[in-house]
């Protein structure tokens, strides 16, 4: 709120018409920039400007602008979700810039996230994850009291803090090969992590990750990055439990064995626990 | 308008067990021939999918979000409510149900709201089994908090993402039915239009937002989880999509609109910093349990909040209502702040804010504590204002944020059009006036997860229902009109982009119809909103195509239906002379300056009828009748 002094930017963006058109850096003149802006409210200011030119605006998600809802997603100036640590891209404010920036604005860049247009990529993949075994099957209805079932605090937080997660994406866009493992992990620990889960965390984990495949996301090679731009600062250790737990699944899983391979090729060294 | 409610007969305690035995049931063979299309997935459209997909029915569900799991229910902070009394201070569902009737300023429905105090424990049992990762005290149970409007800790939570934790439950129940193949899940779908044949709801026209194309789906019934409407104000808590065409679409196809005036203004916002602001940030009204509001005594004092002393600071929730203190109910609290900031009180660069200060609970707890239970909340405060709230007061001003209007329905949750269901904040039944703090999760939750299971199978068990196919002429017909529309947007070419005349409507809506009302600012609005409205029709402009992924025309579609919709708001505001719960009109207060309900002329909901496009809207009215809470004025002194 201290520094009001307003000031102009050029943000180069890519501009896409659609999947199959060819897509190019464009750059763009932002004026009267104040520090106050978030960096899509400046976005924003620039888009105002392309419509009452007739001109088609940049193609860019967002929606709660308060970092829980992960629709928003962009790489500035080379950091997915921009400079500022741990923070989702809506929730990066001008003050972080000044006069005369140039600010180079991208798409996650990731292959099984199709580019529909400019800045929008499809993510639709990290759905169909979910839908392999990101879920307890249990109907409505048929639970017993919630205190019936108790949940050690330490696990129950821990819980949550792999639950945290947004569903951005910016664990894959940031990762070398493309890979949905902080995702993937995330989900499978918070279930692994309670007594509700449990039952049948053999299963969940064999879908999940034949899912993972499927869908030709890749594997971790121990690079950290996706823990270094999570912005809900989700741990490289649900990477260890995934490991971990896929382990288990196949050593004593009743399931057949599964036709998964190579998620076993590195386990990142950090303390696990059960 | 047939606005019977079909509550049933008998006891209050017996109503809805009695009524889901005497619904009728659809044989679980027959299940899968029913399609039922339910629009939006947020907490009402993901747990009434996933419960419906699990009772065998054929399930749609349209999102207009690249995933479902990015509706804005996920933007809940503080928590969920439940009657389970395990804290033992007291609690029932009879007091729950006694308090959201008075929390809601006597406005809203007694059996609806009995049957949501029964639901929501079975909710909490349902959500700890789907893994939701709530709050535990070290002996393994559940943990509760306090929350505005109670005297007691009834509130269930997880940190400061109790709504993200509960819509994540509710998706992946509700991915588990897709990958059963019961549900289908229409990603970036908007609705534009329902489907009426024969009296019945029995389809949408849905936009798909990539391509551009207009799809129709045929269904035997149509459930709309909508959410709610408070971007009319245009800067309000909601996500930026947030709109209220979907419920608009329905009540001009005969849907009956209820008390569209009851607006929600959140006391713990973060101040808006300029014109260039889309959106105003909440903060979690859990923060009132420790934080305590006050102003400088003095008008106009610009000093610093650390050095004005103890004695030259007014406290004025605590010193206003001492019962209740800071944890009044979000009305009041956002009233209060607003006389002071009108008394020239409010602090900030723009004087439009009041002092949320978390400097006593600090001393009294330690830092640590505070930061455990709160430090998502301080972290987004930095993040926003650059401010450090451990170490100055937050700074706070109410907001728009949750309408208690919405379609009317009855104990069914099926509004006035047979077979069009309409569920979570997007039907208006059981907040009243006012809704309490975490009391949307538990309806959305209680809506989908447990009624519409039973009541839209009752539906259908009981119904007639003729071959009906996407290729009758009736969804032609509503694309048509759809198509017509976007043509006209398209083509008029003008100067002012949607964005800016939003805003301008905002505008009209904050300051005639925002915290305070009286007639002249209504009058004032009911000039001012058809006059954007000709600015709209004249002077938008709107680049690009229909058959494309166009953001500017999703909004200029949205734009135009607040520009209607919000002619309705302000006349219903106008028609209610009574202040109660949000609603607050400056003719009817009391000396002291509190709402003064008028029971004998108001009790009753307002309902809306669609009379045709140039036609004033028609008002229909729903007796309320209070059998088992005596109604007095609201008093948390």
């Amino acid at each position: 709120m201290n520094n009001t002094k307003h000031f102009n930017v050029t943000i180069r963006v890519w501009r896409q018409e659609g999947p199959e058109e060819p897509g190019r850096m464009m750059a763009y003149k932002v004026n009267d920039v104040s520090p106050d802006m978030s960096f899509l409210e400046m976005l924003d200011l620039l888009n105002e400007d392309l419509i009452k030119k007739g001109a088609k605006p940049v193609t860019v998600e967002s929606d709660c602008r308060e970092g829980i809802c992960g629709a928003c997603g962009l790489v500035v100036n080379g950091d997915v979700h921009g400079p500022d640590e741990h923070s989702t891209v809506c929730q990066l404010h001008m003050r972080r810039f000044k006069d005369g920036d140039v600010i180079t604005v991208e798409p996650w860049r990731v292959k099984s996230f199709p580019l529909l247009k400019d800045l929008a990529v499809d993510r639709s993949a990290l759905d169909r994850i979910m839908a392999a075994g990101g879920y307890i099957s249990v109907n409505t209805g048929a639970a017993p009291d919630a205190n019936s079932v108790p949940v050690n605090k330490d696990d129950a937080e821990e819980a949550m803090d792999s639950a945290a997660c947004i569903g951005c994406g910016a664990c894959v866009a940031a990762c070398p090969n493309g890979a949905a493992m902080l995702f993937t992990g995330a989900k499978l620990s918070q279930f692994a992590l309670l007594p509700q889960g449990r039952p049948e965390r053999q299963r969940r984990v064999l879908g999940m990750l034949e899912a993972m495949d499927k869908e030709a996301f890749g594997n971790c090679s121990n690079e950290y990055e996706c823990e270094a731009v999570c912005p809900k600062e989700v741990k490289i250790s649900n990477i260890a439990r995934l490991n971990r737990e896929f382990l288990l699944a196949n050593l004593f899983g009743k399931a057949e064995p599964s036709a998964v391979s190579g998620h076993l090729l590195s386990t990142p060294d950090v303390p696990e626990d059960e | 308008m047939n606005l019977n409610a079909n509550i049933p007969s008998g006891p209050i305690e017996k109503k809805w067990d009695s009524h889901k035995f005497n619904l009728k049931l659809v044989n679980p063979n027959n299940r899968r021939k029913y399609d039922i299309l339910v629009v939006g997935s947020g907490l009402a459209g993901a747990s009434a999918a996933a419960s419906l997909g699990e009772l065998g029915y054929n399930v749609k569900v349209f999102t207009l979000h690249d995933s479902p799991r990015r509706a804005h229910s996920i933007a809940a902070q503080g928590g969920i409510n439940a009657a389970k009394n395990y804290p033992n201070d007291g609690d029932s569902v009879w007091r729950l149900f006694h308090d959201t009737v008075k929390g809601g300023d006597y406005r809203a429905r007694e059996a609806n709201v009995y049957r949501l105090a029964q639901i929501s424990n079975q909710i909490i049992d349902h959500c700890a089994a789907l893994g939701v990762p709530f709050a535990r005290e070290y002996g393994g149970l559940l943990s509760n908090r306090s929350f505005g409007g109670a005297q007691l800790s009834r509130t269930f939570y997880a940190r400061g993402q109790t709504g993200q934790q509960l819509l994540l439950g509710a998706y992946s129940a509700m991915m588990r039915q897709a990958a059963a193949g019961t549900v289908e899940i229409m990603n970036r779908r908007e609705m534009v239009d329902l489907v009426v044949k024969n009296g019945q709801a029995r389809g949408i026209v849905a936009r798909n937002l990539v391509t551009g194309e207009l799809e129709s789906h045929a269904g035997h019934a149509v459930l709309l989880c909508t959410g709610g409407y408070a971007n009319v104000f245009y800067l309000s808590t909601n996500a930026a999509s947030c709109n209220v065409s979907a419920a608009w679409a329905a009540y001009k196809r005969g849907a009956g609109f209820a008390n569209p005036c009851f607006t929600q203004i959140h006391p713990t916002c973060i101040p808006r910093s300029g014109d260039h602001q889309s959106k105003l940030t909440l903060m979690s009204e859990s923060l009132r349990n420790d934080g305590r509001v006050w102003v400088p005594k003095t008008k106009g004092d610009k000093r610093p909040a650390n050095q004005i002393p103890e004695e030259e600071r007014d406290y004025f929730l605590e010193r206003r209502y001492p019962a209740f203190g800071n944890l009044v109910p979000r009305d009041i609290a956002s009233r209060a702040a607003k006389m002071v900031v009108d008394e020239s009180k409010g602090v900030g660069p723009t004087g439009q804010s009041v002092y949320l200060d978390f400097r006593d609970s600090i001393k009294r707890k330690g830092v640590e504590k505070i930061s455990g239970e709160y430090g998502n909340l301080f972290d987004m405060y930095y993040q926003i204002t650059d401010e450090d709230g451990y170490k100055t007061p937050m700074r706070i001003y109410p907001a728009p944020h949750y309408t208690m209007g919405g379609l009317w329905v009855d104990y069914n949750l099926m509004t006035t059009i047979p077979g069009l269901f309409a569920l979570g904040e997007a039907n208006f039944s059981d907040h009243g006036a006012n809704r309490l703090g975490a009391s949307a999760l538990m309806q959305g939750l209680a809506d989908g997860f447990f009624i519409a299971p039973s009541t839209v199978g009752g539906y259908l068990g009981a119904a007639k229902f003729e071959t009906v196919t996407t290729g009758d002429p009736e969804f032609g017909a509503a694309a048509r009109t759809v198509q017509e529309r976007m043509n006209r947007i398209l083509s008029i070419k003008g100067k002012k982009t949607p964005s800016e005349l939003h805003r301008q409507l905002g505008n009209v809506m904050w300051n005639d119809c925002g915290m305070a009302r009286n007639e002249a600012l209504l009058k004032r609005a009911l000039k001012k909103i058809p006059e954007i409205r000709e600015e709209f029709w004249s002077d938008v402009i709107v680049p690009g195509a229909d058959k494309d992924f166009n953001q500017t025309l999703e909004k200029a579609m949205k734009t135009a239906d607040f520009l209607e919709f919000a002619q309705l708001f302000v006349k219903d505001a106008l028609e209610r002379r009574e202040s109660c719960g949000g609603h607050f009109r400056e003719e009817s207060c009391t000396a002291e300056g509190e709402a003064r309900r008028d029971d004998a002329g108001f009790s009753h909901a307002s309902v809306w009828a669609y009379a045709g496009e140039g036609k004033e809207a028609v008002l229909h009215k729903e007796p309320l009748t209070f059998e088992h809470i005596k109604t007095a004025e609201r008093s948390y002194k």
